[in-house]
Formats: structure tokens, sequence, C-alpha cells
């Protein structure tokens, strides 16, 4: 028994979704951040799902550079929130306004 | 023909010009070496102009137009274009004005830019405008038109800012400066239009193959219209017509040899060459034709009318360009093409002159402008005065002078070809000029002194004089170039000029036939009007002072209204350039960037609220609203994707 | 998939090895030396000069390389030409400024050349998977360097914001990279091309294609996915806007031309027509609030904005003229924009000032060379001709009127005539305004002024002579 591929195509379209929306509501850098992660690894689950159902391997080769990619820019994210709340005090993402308009 | 190759170095001679002032004119320091270099470089472009000259009329007419290719510009994706020159009557006539004039007016800014600190940057910037403009009038294609085209406005630009430091009425030269860099761009938006289109309908920018296409076209092509239109666009813009004519009174902050040189001889006659040059394009399409000659009459007598109030001795001459140009371009727009070429040459001396005098008046009068604190210098600068009526009454138009020739050919072909009411607004025009240039002759010159305490008016030096002396000389022969068959002449002008405004001539067909009777009676009428206009300009303003003043008693509105040129800077900057400033301050940058983007924040939040009480109100911040931004324009672009 | 590699095809792709190995040996040199920075510049300034030579002995043929995933020669050549520019002129402009400022660290040098090798790979993935490698190689190094100055509230700003948005746009990005691949079941992009035809008019490839583009179209910043751009620009570190403005932007054009070739957007009109609206769009918005900046390094950023607007019409032409623009304005941008940021770069003191208009006034007289290679900067920026500015605008203008886009064009014209006010408004203030009561210092940068030198040779050298960029791209298409 397999699940159809819609299923997964539509559970990944939901998390990326849910992913979207923890973007542009929370508040906190590092949770902001948590939800563009949860946005890759729907887009992991997207690309997994069609590499088994199509029988070619190269999606799922693609799904360790992504999850490489995604470990390279938590990293680089993780060090600018550090930075800022050195000088800041907050990872709060409303109060980093100093540059607008 | 080995002459021929000799016009890449009149071109070139004024870059080097150029180069050797504008990078070693801090070194070289003596003021009369850098004149010698600026003033020699452009002398021989005259001196090259004239073997050409000398050439092409010992060749049978139909061969009078040659090629010279420096390079391959541009060779690539459909569009070839190269840096090359076209040789044939026209472009000779205007390198001849340009080199000539400009070569006069270089000698005469030796003298007037004495002792400026920034006496070798003049002299580069100067150099640098005639390399440009020689470009504009010898380029065999749209693009190095172009070029030249915009290389002129720059120089312009620096040299109406070229006294940065001094203020010029409300605001400093700098502004001046800038607004006519604008305006002019307004009207290269214009012109960028119709070269794309050219390219896009004919697949070249070169002229030869461009015209050779378009005689294929039928009359009133929409697209030949379309370019024509895009075009003259263009040409109100460099020349000062309706309605772009708002920066050239304004220009009038740079140096005098400036004025004489950009603003009045060579560079805001650019317009009126251009659609010369496209001739054939526009007999293709009359509609233009009647929008061109239209606007031409209406800014000769507009300008002419805001003339008659100035009090600036330059500005008195600015509105006179304007309306001159006016002329030129009621002459292409009846189709007296070589009239209008005709009236640039004539043009050229007589304004060119008008300026330098009130240069040397200016400088006499140290640095004063205003003409009703003038008068009675007749007797102190006698050379100066003489050469300025001569010019003054060329301009009115008074036989045998230059300028009657070339006006009354303007007018008689306006009339010949049925367009009675041009030809009235042209003549009332006439009139006008008359007037107020002997306004200015007569409050400038004579009368009581009106001096301020302490000015002590002398002669201008030689190397200013001279150039004044050339100039008049041929502002009073220069008629002759042009005197129409029912006086006896030949019409050289039209006649050297016709291979080229054949094509569109032969579209335009012949005139319906007027009898020289009427001839002499419409040159009497202009005659007549020139005459009383110079006449009222001399009663009111030596016997009966007191008129002037009482009309503009009379009339304050309409007085009020011509010192204020009509309003239309005041229009302009109330109608366009403040709502887009506010616009683009309040509207864009705060409303749309900071209101709606956080208003549109905050309805997500109230609606997310009402849907899940569980979520948490959205505290909205900045980076997030550019997220929200962010897809609200994916939603968009999937939105529309689907929908098709 | 099996790819067979080969020291061979190391060499093939020589200017994305050179720039790899020089990014190692600049980061070893870091910890081995003492004083590693004033190492480091010459070495990246090396590292860019011999990748650039590399690249521009091999434009002359092209191939591929990785079994198929990477284009050699060619095209991905004349792209890493580009970058190596904007990588070399940027070394020189920095060294001054990371001095004064504070910053002088040697990993400066290495992030530089890690995102020019990003930028390489963009330009030469024929493959989506190394598309996205490069890519996101090229934005992490961007993060870093936007907040490379630690203790500036600005700098960590402008990096966390470009961060944050980038991370989300890059999540965009793959999922439509992932409904292509499940669509034509594979990332190649030679053969996805291949495949696009008979899948116009499916929805889920169009709307993976769609996604794709919102991604390149967030990278260059354009309307509505600017958002970032004139923040990230103003807090980032000068000489850094200057090489993500012009760098980042080429990297992205280049994925352009490469993914919506003809046959691609020429079946879908929807597309196209998308991204004409974001062209247009772009050209508006940007040129309309550079207008109300006050200060020059926010107005170059909401130029740049307008400046993409312009270079998307000649990916809307999606014809080879339009195509030859593009890559001949890239060029020019680069130069001109680099050009322009490194002025701002030299009159900047340590603090960040002198950045406004009103500290520009009188220049002139004080800076006579600087200024007037700001102002040629400024009328190329404009589109004045004869400068580089001028034809790239050209190019890409007549590209879209032979393409049936006139109306574009005259959006583009006019937006452009709308720019000269406010790149006027600069000259003016150097030219045409006297100075300020207090004396400004300005940086007297010998390696600046050499970099701003090249720049403006090359702008009037591509004005004179265009037929030199244009004889080689249009081998391309």
């Amino acid at each position: 028994m397999s699940v159809p591929l819609p299923y997964y195509l539509g559970l990944s379209a939901v998390l990326f979704a849910i992913g979207v929306i923890g973007v542009l509501t929370r508040r906190n850098v590092i949770v902001v951040f948590m939800s563009i992660e949860l946005m890759l690894n729907s887009v992991n689950l997207t690309l997994v799902a069609y590499s088994s159902f199509l029988g070619d391997v190269s999606g799922q080769a693609l799904v360790f550079f992504v999850m490489a990619v995604a470990a390279a820019e938590a990293a680089v994210g993780l060090a600018l929130v550090i930075a800022l709340f050195r000088n800041k005090q907050t990872v709060n993402i409303d109060q980093i306004n100093i540059l607008k308009w | 023909m080995t002459t021929v190759s000799l016009v890449p170095v009149a071109v070139v001679l004024p870059l080097i010009g150029f180069l050797v002032n504008g990078l070693a004119g801090r070194l070289l320091k003596r003021e009369a070496l850098i004149g010698a270099i600026g003033s020699a470089t452009v002398g021989a472009g005259f001196i090259i102009g004239c073997l050409l000259l000398r050439e092409l009329l010992s060749l049978p007419a139909d061969h009078r137009t040659f090629g010279v290719t420096l390079y391959s510009w541009i060779a690539a994706g459909g569009l070839h274009t190269s840096v090359a020159y076209q040789v044939d009557p026209l472009s000779v006539t205007m390198l001849l004005i340009v080199t000539g004039v400009g070569f006069l007016i270089h000698l005469y800014a030796i003298g007037y830019m004495h002792g400026d600190p920034g006496f070798w940057r003049f002299f580069a910037y100067l150099n640098l405008f005639v390399f440009a403009m020689l470009n504009l009038v010898m380029a065999d294609n749209f693009l190095l038109l172009f070029l030249g085209w915009e290389g002129v406005g720059l120089c312009s630009y620096l040299l109406i800012g070229f006294w940065y430091n001094r203020t010029f009425e409300s605001g400093t030269t700098g502004d001046a400066a800038k607004k006519a860099f604008i305006v002019n761009r307004v009207g290269d938006f214009g012109f960028l239009i119709g070269m794309f289109l050219i390219f896009s309908t004919f697949g070249s920018l070169q002229f030869q193959t461009v015209f050779g296409l378009a005689e294929r076209m039928p009359v009133g092509a929409p697209v030949i219209v379309a370019i024509t239109l895009a075009l003259f666009i263009g040409a109100t813009g460099k020349s000062a017509q309706i309605p772009l004519f708002v920066w050239l009174p304004d220009a009038m902050a740079g140096p005098t040899p400036v004025s004489a040189l950009i603003h009045a001889a060579t560079m805001v006659t650019a317009g009126v060459y251009m659609v010369a040059r496209c001739s054939l394009l526009y007999a293709l399409a009359p509609v233009s034709l009647h929008v061109v000659a239209a606007v031409g009459a209406c800014t000769a007598l507009l300008a002419a009318t805001i003339g008659l109030v100035q009090n600036d001795i330059k500005k008195v001459l600015a509105y006179s360009t304007i309306s001159q140009l006016g002329y030129m371009f009621l002459a292409l727009g009846v189709g007296a093409f070589s009239a209008a070429l005709f009236h640039v040459m004539t043009h050229a001396f007589f304004k060119a002159l008008l300026f330098l005098g009130a240069g040397a008046v200016i400088h006499a009068m140290h640095d004063e402008q205003n003409i009703q604190k003038m008068g009675g210098l007749k007797s102190v600068m006698p050379v100066t005065y003489w050469t300025f009526v001569a010019g003054a009454v060329a301009i009115a138009g008074i036989f045998p002078f230059s300028g009657f020739f070339s006006k009354d050919e303007i007018l008689w072909q306006a009339f010949a070809g049925g367009h009675w009411v041009l030809w009235l607004m042209g003549l009332a025009g006439a009139g006008l000029t008359a007037f107020y240039m002997f306004r200015l002759v007569t409050l400038t010159f004579d009368g009581e002194t009106r001096w301020t305490h302490g000015v002590h008016p002398h002669e201008a030096p030689k190397i200013m004089t001279v150039p004044l002396m050339a100039l008049a000389a041929l502002s009073v022969v220069g008629g002759i170039a042009g005197i129409p068959a029912s006086l006896g002449g030949g019409n050289a002008m039209e006649h050297w000029l016709e291979p080229v405004f054949q094509p569109a001539m032969d579209r335009l067909g012949a005139h319906a036939g007027h009898g020289e009777a009427t001839e002499y009676l419409l040159m009497a009428v202009s005659l007549g009007v020139a005459l009383s206009g110079i006449f009222l300009a001399r009663y009111w303003y030596l016997k009966r002072n007191d008129i002037p003043a009482s009309l503009s008693t009379a009339f304050p509105r309409g007085y009020t209204l011509l010192m204020r040129k009509y309003y239309v800077d005041e229009i302009y900057d109330a109608v366009i350039v403040r709502p887009v400033a506010r616009g683009s301050e309040k509207l864009l940058w705060r409303i749309v960037d900071v209101g709606i983007i956080d208003w549109s924040v905050n309805a997500i939040a109230r609606i997310t609220g009402v849907i899940g009480r569980t979520m948490r109100l959205v505290q909205t911040g900045v980076t997030q609203s550019y997220a929200f931004i962010f897809v609200l324009g994916v939603v968009a672009i999937l939105g529309w994707i689907l929908a098709h | 998939m099996n790819i067979p590699v080969t020291p061979g095809d190391l060499l093939a792709i020589g200017p994305i090895s050179v720039m790899f190995a020089g990014a190692l040996v600049v980061l070893l040199a870091e910890s081995i030396f003492r004083n590693g920075e004033a190492w480091n510049r010459w070495l990246a300034l090396a590292g860019f000069l011999a990748a650039g030579t590399v690249a521009f002995l091999n434009t002359g043929w092209s191939g591929v390389a990785f079994g198929g995933t990477v284009a050699t020669g060619g095209f991905a050549n004349y792209c890493a030409i580009v970058y190596a520019s904007a990588g070399a002129l940027s070394v020189l402009l920095s060294t001054d400024y990371l001095r004064k400022t504070g910053i002088a660290f040697g990993e400066y040098y290495a992030l530089l050349m890690i995102a020019v090798l990003g930028m390489m790979l963009m330009g030469a993935a024929l493959d989506l998977v190394v598309f996205f490698l490069g890519l996101e190689t090229m934005s992490i190094a961007f993060y870093v360097l936007a907040a490379f100055a630690r203790s500036q509230g600005t700098s960590n700003e402008s990096g966390l914001k470009y961060f944050l948005l980038g991370a989300f746009a890059t999540g965009f990005l793959l999922y439509g990279i992932a409904l292509v691949y499940g669509t034509t079941g594979t990332t190649s992009i030679p053969l996805i091309r291949d495949k696009a035809p008979s899948l116009i008019g499916t929805p889920v490839f169009t709307i993976g294609l769609a996604l794709i583009l919102i991604g390149l179209l967030f990278k260059i910043a354009a309307v509505p996915f600017h958002m970032w751009a004139p923040d990230v620009y103003e807090g980032a570190p000068t000489p850094v806007s200057g090489f993500m403005a012009t760098g980042g932007k080429a990297a992205a054009f280049a994925a352009f031309l490469v993914l919506f070739r003809p046959e691609v957007l020429g079946g879908e009109k929807g597309l196209r027509d998308v991204i004409a609206v974001v062209a247009a769009a772009s050209m508006i918005f940007g040129n309309v609030v550079a207008i109300a900046q006050s200060s020059i390094k926010r107005m170059l950023a909401y130029s740049s904005i307008a400046h993409a607007g312009y270079i998307l019409v000649g990916v809307v032409a999606a014809n080879a003229t339009g195509a030859n623009g593009v890559l001949f304005y890239l060029m020019a941008y680069t130069v001109m924009n680099i050009g322009a940021f490194g002025v701002l770069a030299m009159v900047e003191n340590g603090a960040g000032e002198n950045l406004h208009f009103e500290d520009y006034a009188g220049l002139s007289a004080q800076a006579p060379v600087l200024s007037l290679m700001m102002a040629l900067f400024m009328f190329s920026l404009a589109g004045v001709p004869p400068f580089a500015g001028f034809f790239g605008k050209y190019y890409v203008f007549a590209g879209a009127i032979q393409a049936g886009y006139t109306w574009l064009a005259i959006v583009g014209v006019l937006m452009s005539v709308v720019s000269a006010y406010y790149y006027l408004r600069l000259v003016v203030m150097m030219y045409f305004t006297a100075a300020s009561a207090s004396p400004r210092r300005v940086g007297k940068s010998s390696a600046g002024l050499l970099a701003l030198g090249i720049a403006v040779a090359a702008l009037v050298y591509l004005g004179l002579f265009p037929s030199t960029i244009i004889d080689v791209t249009s081998r391309f298409f």
C-alpha cells in the first residue's frame, strides 16, 4: 500500500503555508528563522515525494544540498542574531528598525 | 575627393582643443595661449568648411553628397551604426555657421573672460561644445546626431552654471543650469521615442537608408506621423518652443559669449536642423507639418509679446531668440525648408552680434543688465552702438539688411501656401520684433544717462570690437545669399539646398501661383509694419516716455501678465514640479511604504485575530511588513498566471 | 544520475577553480600571517585578476563539464569577467574604507571571493542544483558582508534583514525548483527547456517557473520584492553595497538569461507579461522614490531598483537584441555603480557620515578629480551618451520595441528622464553650490583612485566602442 503523490504534495504545501504565516506573524527572530526552516523542509518533502514517485534520484540529491545549505544559513543567521543582540539587547523583530523609508 | 576626408579633422580639432585646455589649461596659465588654442581649433574647422563649399560647388548639383566613415560603432543584434559623417549642402551650411560664428565668438571671449579664474575651463567647455555641435550637424545617422544632441545639452548645462557662486533671479545659476538640462531631457524623451520608432520601422538609423525606405511609404502613414511628432517634441526642447521654451530665458545666467554661441547662434537651431534633415519624413506627415507651423507661429508671437516689457538686456534678446526660432519652425511647417535654413544663417549673424554687443555693454556697465539703468551710451561706445544698431535693423527686417530677406521669404512662403492666419501672426510678430528691438536700442544707447553713481562706461577692447564689426558686416550683407528672384536675385541659398530638400518638395507639391505683384505688396506691407514698429519705439522711448508708463498703469493686468511671462514658469511649477516632488515624498514614500503597508499588515492582523482567537494579535515589525509585501507579490503573480 | 568527474573538468571551469582555490588561500593566509589583512588584499586582487584572465582567455569557445551540469567558456566566462571585475574593483575600493571604519579583517576578502565564486556558479549553471548552490553560496557570503561592521547597529540590522528576507525568498525559489523538477522529472536546465513547450498550460509547471522567477526577482530587487534593498544597501559598509548591487544583480540576471530563454518565455505569455509589469513598476517606483531621498547612499539603493527594472526590459524582450542589451548593461552598470559607491566610500568618514547631498556642496573645489569622476558616473547612470549607461538602455529598449513591447520602452525612456533629476542634483551640489563652512576631510586612497580611474576609462571606452562587448555577447544567443 502506498500513499498517493497528491497527499504528500498537499501536506508539504500546508507545511509551507504554515511556515510563511509563521514568518509573517512571529516577533522573535529565532522563531521567524525556525519558520523559514519549516518552509525549506516542506520543500524537501515535496522533493523526496517527487523523487520517489518519478523513480529518479536527483531530487533526493538536491534534498541533501538543501539540508547542507540550511545548516550553513543557520550558522550565519544565529551569528547575526548574536551580533545584533550584543548591540541592541533585543531579538524582537519589530524593534529592529533603524533603517527605514 | 580628398577635401571630404578633412571632415573628421574639422570635427576632432575642437576635441583636441578641449583636451589640451581641459587637462593642461591650469598649467598653461597664459590667457593668450589658451584663447589662441581654443579659437584656432574652431577657425581651422571654418577653413575646412570653406574648402568643402568650394569643392561641392564645383560638382553638379546631384553629386554633392558624400559620406566619411570613421569606424563601425555598433554592428550587432540587427543594429548597424557607424561613427560616420555626411557631407552635403545642408551639413556644410551648418558647419560653416557653427565654425564661422563660433570662431568670432571665441575671439570675443578672449577679451570678455579676461581675468576670470576659470578662463581655461571656459575655453575647454566651449571647445567641447563645438565638438558636440559638429557631431550633431555632420552625423550621417540618428544615433550620432543624438550623441551630439546630448553633448551640446551637457555643455550648455556646464556653461550656464559656469559662474556658480552668483545668484540668478530667485535662485542660483546652478538652478538655471539644472532647469535647462531637465527641460531638455523632457525633449530628449520625445527624440528617443522617435528614434526607437524609426529603428523598429525601418530597421536602420542611417539617414540615407531611412529616407530611402521612407520614400516608398504612403503620405500620412500613422507611424510616420508618430515619428515626426516625437522628434518634434525633441526639437521643442532643444530649440525652446512652446511648451518647453521656459529654460532659455534662465539660460542667460551663463556668460554672455555662451548666450551668443549656444543660446542664440548654434545649439538652439539644432531642432530646426533636425526637422530640416528629416524634411522627407515631415513631408510624408502633413499633420505633423501643421503642428510644427502652428507651434512655431504661436511661439514667435508669444515670445515677442513677452519681449516687449522685459528690462534685462539679455532677457529681451532671449525672448527675441525664442521668437525668431518660432519663425524658423513656421517656415519648416509651411514646407519652406530652405527659407528656414536661410533664417538660421542670418539669425546666427545678427543674434550673435546683438548678444556680443549686449555683452560689451554689460562689461562696460560693470555687470549691470537692467536697461532702465543705462541710456546715453551712444557717445561712449560708438563701435558697439553702431554694430548693435546694424543688428537691430537686420532683425527688424529692414531692406536691404539680411533679416529682411530671410524673414520675408518665410512670410511669403506662408502666405503663398495659403496659410494666411500663420502669415498674419508672423507679420504681427515682425512688428513687435521691430518695436522691442528699438525699445532696447533706445533705452540702452540714447537719451539721458541713468547710470548708477560710480559707473564709468568705456568702449570694449579691440579683441571684442573686431568680432562685432565682422558680424555686423555679415548681418548687413548676409542677405545676398537669398535674394529672391522677384528682386532680381538668384536665391542662391534655395538652389544650393535644393538637392537635400527635393524629395520632400516633390511630396508637398507646388504652391498655388501668386503673381510677383502680390509678392511686392507683401514685402511692402511687412516693411511698413517693421518701420512703424521702429518709429513707435523711437517716439515713445525718446520723445514721449510717459506713454509706456501710462500704458502700464492703464492696463496693469496685461502688463503684469507680460512681465511675469504669462506665468508659464509658475504654472509648470504648480502643476508639474511641486506635485511630483510632493507626491514622491508624501505619497509613495510615506503613505505607500509606511501607511498602506502597515495598515494592511494591521488589517491582516485583525482578520487573523477574528479567525483564531488562539493566535495572538500580530505585532507588526518592519521586516515582516517587507515579507508581507513579498507574499502579496507572490499571490498577485500566481493569481495572474492561473487566471490566464 | 551518474556524473563522472575528471581533472579535466576542474580545468574546464577554470575561473571557478581559481576563485575557489583563491578563497582557500586567503583564509589560510589570514590564520598564518600576523598581518593577514595586508596580505589578503593583494592575494584577493591577484585571485580576481587571475580568474578574470583565465575567463577572458577562454571566451572564444564553449562547452560543458561535470556531466553537463556546468557550462564552460562563452557565456559563463563573460559573466565570470563581470563578477571578477566587480570583485577586483571592490578590493581596491575597500582597503582604505576598512581601515578607516576599523573593520580591517582579512576574512572580508575571503568573503568577497566566496561571493564571486557563487556568482560564477550561477552564471555557469546548467542544472537547477548547481544554480541553487551558486545562489546560496553568494547569498550567505552577502549576509555576512552586509553585517561586517560588527559593532555598528545599522550594519547588524542590514545583515539580519537581508538574511531573514533572503532565506524567506530562498524558500519560494526552492519550492519552485521542486515543482519544476516534479513536472519535468529532471533538474537539468537544457532538458527542462526542451520539455517546456509540451508543458505549457500545466498549472504546476507554470507555478514552479513563477516561483523560481520570484526568487530571482528578489535577488535583483525588483518591485514588489525590493523592500529589503534600500535598508540593506544603506546599512551595509559602502563598498559592500556597491559590490552587492552590481555583482549580485549581475549573477541573478545571468541566471535569468539561462533559465528564461525565448523558448520558455515565448510560450508563457502570462509569465512574460508579469515580468513586463514588474519591470515597469520597478522603473517607476525606484526612480520616483529616489527623488525624495536625502542620503546619497539610499538614493543609489532606490536607483538600483530602477536599474533592475531597465535590465528586466531586456529580459522581457526575449530576443537577441534584448539579451545582448542585458549583458552589456550588466557590464556597464557594474563599472558605473561600483564607481559611484566607491566615491561615496572615499568621501565618507569613519563614523558613517558625509553621505548626504548637502555634504557634497562645493566638492569640486576641494576634490576636483573625485568630483569629475562622480559626475561622469552620474551622467552615465542617467543614460547620457556617450557613456556606457546610454548604450545599455539603448539596447534593452530597442529589443523591447522589436518584441512589440513599445509601451514598456516608453515607460523606460520616460523614467530615465525622471532619473536625471536626482542624479543631476548631486552634480549641482558638487559643482554649482558653494561649500559649507565646516570643512570635510576627503579620503585620499591611491588604490581607490586607481579603481575609480579604471571604472571611468571603462565607462568611456564602452560608450565609444560598444561593439567590443556586443560582438562577443552576440555569439551566445
